[in-house]
Parts: structure tokens; C-alpha cells; sequence
């Protein structure tokens, strides 16, 4: 039963999903359009029992049932190749992307049924914005076709297709195969970010979503031309995955490949990674694209997209190992986002921004630890954010359900109204704050574990530095997680969208329990983020479960030794830094607070308006690259070659065409005399030529 | 007598009749031209007739009276140019009767129909 085509099936549901709702619901039966919901759902929830059977089959059974890959395109001796390539870190990602998939779109079924209530009332707003953004003098008002019309389908086709781009680039066998699911999931993000497309805000951030991690998809992009020019050979195909990872270290250990040209290959990889995932310096896309409905940033924030980053780090960690340098980049770029991104989290309002901040340093954790070596810690860490993370983001849509904005300074007072939703965010906090014994704890506690020791035992430099920053970062987390926490729930209500002036576009307070297909996600999804930890990767044995299974298991696949062993004391360090965050989260915002934060905010005046104008970065790249570089100097300096030189060469052409079509018309005089004239001489030409030419 | 001599003279009666085919004015004049130009073909045709086509043949038929169907056949076009010609000039005097009666003048510059 468990072959090739089952594996497929697992791509091919969405993707058949995505189809039917695009080309036959969304342009025949839109009035029916409430069934693209059950369809998405029923999918990809095949594609869910579909992906737990392959994890089972794949790391416990060792069962791997895939085929060589097929061609796609011959050109001349050069094939390129399809396929599937089946690891425990394929069937890893099979599971959390399909399972949090599963749950987002289980909870979209309601979200978005009438975006009315959530969006509804935007249409004016977004009107008068776009209105108010144009010159003047343009009094053409863009009116798209879709406003007020029911956009479910449109959601769901978006959705399946994001899934199926996310689960093909996890399963790509060629790196060319992998590159263009990768696009394609760049794709999505862009239409799911930009969903709200008549709010210029939302237009803007998916298009900041896009061009950021173009750039890092450029240095991908840099890389793959570069390997394949370096490697090209007739009878060996590198850009198989598997036969990079097998066999270019050995290249550079026998001399045929420069070990310079190995990481850079490697940094080009990470480029495309650091766009993807968010990292510092391209993590200014991130917080942005909170503008899309809050279910995609859940799919976004935790299984697809930014994940992918890591993945691909992951799939090429063998490249990355045999180049010191390039893992020391990773460790380094890793570090400093996780710390980076928590101060920026700090400070945050909007309760979606401080998940997309946590988001950010999570990832730069899951980074650090692949720079140090720890690779199957890091998709451990990947594979329990992923729970956790999505539980977030789906709390802080219920809250905005009920509220009507995102702005935590007008919720507050929620636990009573919204129990549910207040456990399972306690839940999820809890998690991600990295508290004995939930989900978060275990896969963080084994980053800081393996950064320490690297750092001590193998005398490591850079594993110490990021070692610090990854605990300062614990420390932080905790606290904007229970700052959120605090400001949402704890307290008085504060006035949800009807005292937020920026929150019209989000829709009316009604305060009480989100509706049943909402919460049922996030209750299903706050038991992994308790359990799946020490579930899937026990301190010691558990029920006929080994212990450090999952780690073990990834690791395993490119035969790094076993990774360290549970550690107590250090446990115990990182426990308690996150309850002194806690503590301190919890003095500044109960009710009637210790220390006033508003007191803090004015001490440190200066700090704060860093933080929270998020480093300048955007005016970094906004008045600087954007204005200065870009308008000022190559958009300047391409006008001119396009006025003086395109434009010219252009004219002359023109102007050629015009003038001697004036001469050859003096002949067209309608006198009869003259065409024979001309055809006579014609003739005399052709005659000349037969006799003289040769 | 060689066949140069009747190509040239051919070739010069063409000549004339095409320049004044193409440069007189009035439409009888043309049409004298072109009689002009028929008669340098027919020179050429009956001539090249006479002096190529048996010498042609005969390597081929190995004598005259094998070849004796095809000696004529420039003096055929000859006889079927001078016909049509005839035709043509019965025709084209009809027209310039018809363009005289329309625009009372029978100078082709006159006619410029054809830029319309």
C-alpha cells in the first residue's frame, strides 16, 4: 500500500484542490463558493494521514519506497530531473506542514465565511485611503473587480496552492526542482499577504514580501549557476540533492573543487535562506506581512515559508559542515537575530507584530543551531515551534475576532470572556517561553545545551557568543510573551476597535468565545505544543520510545555522532532565566504594577524609540537603498541611458523610416508610365544580376 | 551575317520602343512604341530560330530532317506576336477613343487613376 504514488498524493491533493477552486468553483459557481472551504480541508487532510504514514514508514520502518527520479527536460547530454527525495527530514516536514495546514484551514473555514465582520467595513476605508495616497489630480478611482464580493474561493485556492508549493519544495529531489517550488512559495505569500489587495498597507507589505526575499532568492539563485557551472560533468548529475550532499565535500577533499568555492556556494544558499526565513539583515519583510488575514500568517509564521529557509539549510547541511566558515555565517546571523528580533518584541503593540518578532528569533535560534552543528536539534526546534507558533497566531485571530483590532492597548480583561482561547495562548506562551516540561522547552533547551558545550568542551569561540545571545533571547521572549499575554487578557477591556483609531478596517467588538470551528484548531493543536517535546524526543526512554528519538533519527541521516545528552544544571539555568522574564513581564503589567512600564519607557527614551521604530531598518532601506541608490543613482542613471541612448537609437530608426518612405513614395504617382519605369528597371537589375553576378 | 548583328538590332528596336513607351505623352505615340518593342522580339525570335535551334537539334536528333517539327518555332511566335499585336492596337485605340470621349484629351499624364 505505501509506494511512490501514495508519496506523491501527498503534493498532488492540494494541488488538485487548488485547481478545482480556481478553475471550475471561483469562475462557474462562485454563488456556491462556501464548498472551496470542506474541499481545502478534506485535501489537504489526506494529504495529513497520507504524510503521518510516511513519517512512520520512513524513520521507524525505514521503508523507503521512491524510485529514481523522472526526466522533466533532456537538452543535449543534459537531463534534468523530477523526483521525490524521502529522508526523516522530508517526512518531518511532510507532517508539520500538512498538520498545521490542517488546523489553519480547518479554523479558515469560519474566519473567513463572512469577511464582512472581520473586513468588511474596510471597503469604505480602504477606499478613502487609496483615494487619499494618489495625487490629487487623479481623480480615476481604482475600483477592483472582487470588492465586496465573497472572496472564500479565492482564499482557499491561495491556500491549497501555498500548501502544495510548501510540500513540493520539501520533497524536491533536484535543486532546480527545489528552486522553483521555492519561487512558487514566494508566489503564494505574495498573494496571501497582499489578499486585502484594496488596502494600500496590505498592498505594500506584499510587495515588500516579495522583493526582500527576491533578494536572498537571488544569491540562491547565484549559488545553483555557480554549482552547476563548477560541477557540470556528463556522467555525474549535481544538481541532484542527494548527490551534492554525498558527494561535493569529497570534491573539495580531492581537490577538484576550490574549498572557496564550496562556501560560497554554501553562503549563496544561506542568502536565499536569510531572505526566506527572515533573517537579520532581510527580516524587515516579516513583521509586515502581518498585513494578511491572520490565518495565512499562522501557515506562513510556522510551516510554510519561513521554515523553508531552515529547510534548505538542513537539506544542504552536509555543503554547510564542510565549510567552517559558512557555518560560522550561520551560527553568527543566527544569533544575533534571536536576540535582534526579541528586543524589537519587546516594545511591539500589535499582538500579531510581537508573534512575528518571536517568529523571527526562533528562527535565528533554529539557525544558530544548525551554524554549531546541531542539525537535528534544529528541525526538532523547527518541528515544535511549528505547533505552537501556529497556536499563537490562531489565539491572536479569536482575539482580534471578538475585538476587532490587533492593538493590544485596547484589549485587556479577555480571560473571563474567552477562556478558551486564554488557556491555549497561556499554553502556547508557556511553549514558546520555554517552560519544563512543554513543547518549546525540550528543542530550546537542547540549542542552548549544544551551543554551551560546543562552546566549552569543544572550545568553540562563536558557539560561546551565541550562546549568550541565545540566552539573553530566552530571557526577552519570556518576557514579550507574557507582556502580550498580560495586555491581552489581564485587566479592564480597553475598548477593542471602537476606541483603536487605526483598528476601523478589522470590524466590530463583539466580545465572547470565538464559534466552535475556530477554537476546536487551537485546542487540538495546544497537545502538541505540550507534549509533542518530550513525545518525540524524551530525555531518556519513554515507553518504548528512545531516548533523544527525533534528534537522533535526523542526525542519523547524515551521520553526525549523537548530539549531548540531557543536562540538568544547564535545564535549570534557561528554566529560570525564562521565569525571571516572566516575573518581570508579569511586575510591569498586572493590573497594578511593581514597576510602571510607562516609567521605563521614559528612562530609557531613547532605547525605546530604537526599538520601537525596529532599528530604523526600514528607513535604512527605504531613504537609503530605495531613494538614494535606487532613484537617485541607477533609476537616474538608467533614464538617462533610456532617453539618450535607447530612445535615440529608437528615433533614428524612425526617422530613417520616415524619410527615405518619402522618397520611395515620389514614385507613386499614379502615372502608369512611372510603374513600368520602375519595373522595367527592376527587370534590367534582375537581368544585370543573373549575368554579371556570379 | 551572324546572329549578333540581329540580337543588336533586336535589342535597339526594344530599346526605343521601351523609352518611348515610357516617355511620350501622347497615348498613340505609346502605343506606336510598343509596336516598336513586339517587332525588336519577333527579330530576335525568328533570329535566334534561324541560327541556334537547328544547330541545337541537330546534336541531338543527329540530323535536320529528325529535327524538322521544332525548326519553326520562332517563326511561329513571330506570326502570333504580329497576330495579338494587331489585337492589341484594335484594343488600345478603342480605349483611348473611350479615355478621349470621357476626358476630351488622349495625354497619359492625364490619367492618374491609379493613385486613387
Amino acid at each position: 500500500m505505501f509506494n511512490e504514488q501514495l508519496v506523491w498524493a501527498i503534493f498532488f491533493l492540494p494541488l488538485i484542490s487548488f485547481a478545482l477552486i480556481s478553475l471550475i468553483i471561483r469562475p462557474f459557481f462562485n454563488q456556491i463558493s462556501v464548498v472551496s472551504g470542506p474541499i481545502a480541508v478534506l485535501s489537504i487532510g489526506a494529504s495529513f494521514v497520507i504524510s503521518i504514514i510516511t513519517f512512520i514508514e520512513t524513520t521507524i520502518n525505514h521503508n523507503n519506497p521512491v524510485g529514481d527520479p523522472k526526466n522533466w527536460l533532456t537538452i543535449g547530454n543534459f537531463e534534468l530531473q523530477v523526483g521525490i527525495l524521502l529522508d526523516p527530514l522530508t517526512a518531518t516536514m511532510l507532517v508539520v506542514v500538512t498538520g498545521v495546514s490542517l488546523m489553519v484551514q480547518i479554523y479558515s473555514t469560519f474566519y473567513m465565511k463572512n469577511p464582512e465582520s472581520h473586513h468588511g467595513t474596510e471597503n469604505q476605508d480602504g477606499k478613502r485611503e487609496t483615494h487619499s495616497a494618489k495625487p490629487p489630480d487623479d481623480k480615476q478611482e481604482v475600483q477592483p473587480a472582487e470588492l465586496g464580493q465573497p472572496v472564500y474561493a479565492r482564499y482557499f485556492a491561495y491556500m491549497s496552492l501555498f500548501t502544495a508549493s510548501m510540500l513540493g519544495l520539501v520533497m524536491a529531489s533536484n535543486v532546480v526542482q527545489l528552486f522553483v517550488f521555492w519561487e512558487l512559495v514566494g508566489l503564494c505569500s505574495y498573494l496571501l499577504i497582499g489578499f486585502w489587495f484594496h488596502r494600500p498597507a496590505a498592498a505594500a507589505a506584499a510587495k515588500k514580501a516579495f522583493i526582500v526575499t527576491r533578494v536572498g532568492d537571488f544569491g540562491f539563485l547565484l549559488a545553483l549557476m555557480y554549482l552547476f557551472s563548477k560541477t557540470y560533468q556528463e556522467n555525474i548529475n549535481y544538481l541532484d540533492i542527494q548527490t551534492i550532499n554525498d558527494q561535493l565535500p569529497g570534491l573539495v577533499q580531492a581537490g577538484t573543487l576550490g574549498a572557496g568555492a564550496l562556501t560560497l556556494i554554501a553562503i549563496g544558499f544561506f542568502v536565499g535562506a536569510i531572505g526566506k526565513s527572515g533573517q537579520f539583515p532581510l527580516h524587515t519583510w516579516l513583521p509586515d506581512a502581518m498585513e494578511g488575514p491572520t490565518p495565512v500568517s499562522a501557515l506562513i509564521h510556522a510551516a510554510t515559508m519561513v521554515t523553508a529557509g531552515v529547510f534548505l539549510v538542513g537539506r544542504f547541511f552536509p555543503i554547510f559542515q564542510a565549510s567552517q566558515d559558512a557555518m560560522m555565517v550561520v551560527a553568527l546571523v543566527g544569533g544575533i537575530t534571536a536576540l535582534f528580533a526579541a528586543t524589537m518584541g519587546l516594545v511591539s503593540n500589535d499582538i500579531k507584530r510581537v508573534l512575528a518578532y518571536s517568529t523571527v528569533s526562533q528562527l535565528g535560534y533554529m539557525m544558530l543551531a544548525l551554524g554549531i552543528g546541531a542539525y537535528g536539534v534544529a528541525i526538532f526546534h523547527l518541528f515544535t515551534h511549528a505547533f505552537f507558533k501556529a497556536l499563537l497566531f490562531l489565539g491572536s485571530g479569536s482575539v482580534n475576532h471578538a475585538t476587532g483590532t490587533f492593538d493590544m492597548r485596547f484589549m485587556g480583561g479577555l480571560r473571563k470572556k474567552m477562556p478558551l482561547t486564554y488557556i491555549t495562548f497561556l499554553i502556547g506562551s508557556l511553549s514558546l517561553a520555554g517552560i519544563f516540561p512543554l513543547a518549546g522547552f525540550w528543542s530550546k533547551d537542547e540549542i542552548l545545551l549544544n551551543s554551551f558545550m560546543s562552546g566549552t568542551d569543544g572550545g568553540e569561540i562563536i558557539s560561546l557568543i551565541v550562546f549568550v545571545l541565545a540566552i539573553m533571547a530566552v530571557f526577552m521572549t519570556a518576557f514579550y510573551m507574557f507582556r502580550a499575554l498580560f495586555m491581552t487578557f489581564e485587566g479592564e477591556f480597553r475598548g477593542g476597535s471602537e476606541k483603536d483609531p487605526e483598528a476601523k478596517p478589522h470590524g466590530p467588538v463583539h466580545l465572547g468565545e470565538s464559534p466552535f470551528l475556530m477554537v476546536v484548531p487551537m485546542v487540538i493543536l495546544a497537545v502538541p505544543a505540550v507534549i509533542i517535546g518530550f513525545i518525540a524526543n524524551p530525555p531518556g526512554n519513554l515507553l518504548g520510545i528512545e531516548a533523544h528519538w527525533m534528534v537522533h533519527t535526523l542526525d542519523h541521516m547524515y551521520h553526525l555522532p549523537k548530539g549531548e545528552a540531557f543536562n540538568i544544571p544547564l535545564a535549570a539555568v534557561s528554566t529560570l532565566v525564562a521565569l525571571s522574564g516572566i516575573a518581570l513581564a508579569i511586575a510591569m503589567y498586572k493590573p497594578k504594577p511593581i514597576i510602571s512600564a510607562e516609567s521605563i519607557g521614559k528612562t530609557l527614551k531613547p532605547l525605546h524609540t530604537i526599538l520601537y521604530k525596529k532599528y530604523y531598518f526600514d528607513e535604512l532601506y527605504e531613504g537609503v537603498f530605495v531613494r538614494q541608490i535606487y532613484y537617485r543613482g541607477i533609476a537616474l542613471a538608467s533614464d538617462w541611458s533610456d532617453r539618450n541612448i535607447v530612445d535615440r537609437i529608437v528615433n533614428i530608426v524612425g526617422w530613417l523610416g520616415a524619410n527615405f518612405g518619402g522618397l520611395i513614395r515620389q514614385f507613386q504617382n499614379g502615372q502608369i508610365q512611372m510603374y513600368a519605369t520602375v519595373t522595367s528597371i527592376g527587370i534590367i537589375v534582375i537581368a544585370a544580376m543573373f549575368i554579371f553576378g556570379d | 551575317m551572324t546572329l549578333e548583328r540581329f540580337l543588336i538590332i533586336g535589342a535597339i528596336l526594344f530599346a526605343i520602343g521601351l523609352y518611348g513607351a515610357l516617355s511620350k505623352k501622347h497615348a498613340i505615340a505609346v502605343l506606336m512604341s510598343l509596336e516598336l518593342m513586339f517587332n525588336g522580339v519577333n527579330v530576335t525570335a525568328v533570329a535566334l530560330s534561324r541560327y541556334t535551334v537547328p544547330k541545337a537539334l541537330s546534336e541531338s536528333y543527329q540530323t535536320v530532317e529528325n529535327a524538322a517539327g521544332f525548326l519553326l518555332t520562332g517563326h511561329v511566335f513571330a506570326v502570333f506576336i504580329i497576330t495579338v499585336a494587331a489585337a492589341e492596337v484594335a484594343l488600345g485605340l478603342a480605349i483611348i477613343i473611350a479615355i478621349y470621349r470621357s476626358r476630351s484629351t488622349v495625354l497619359v499624364t492625364e490619367a492618374a487613376d491609379m493613385k486613387k
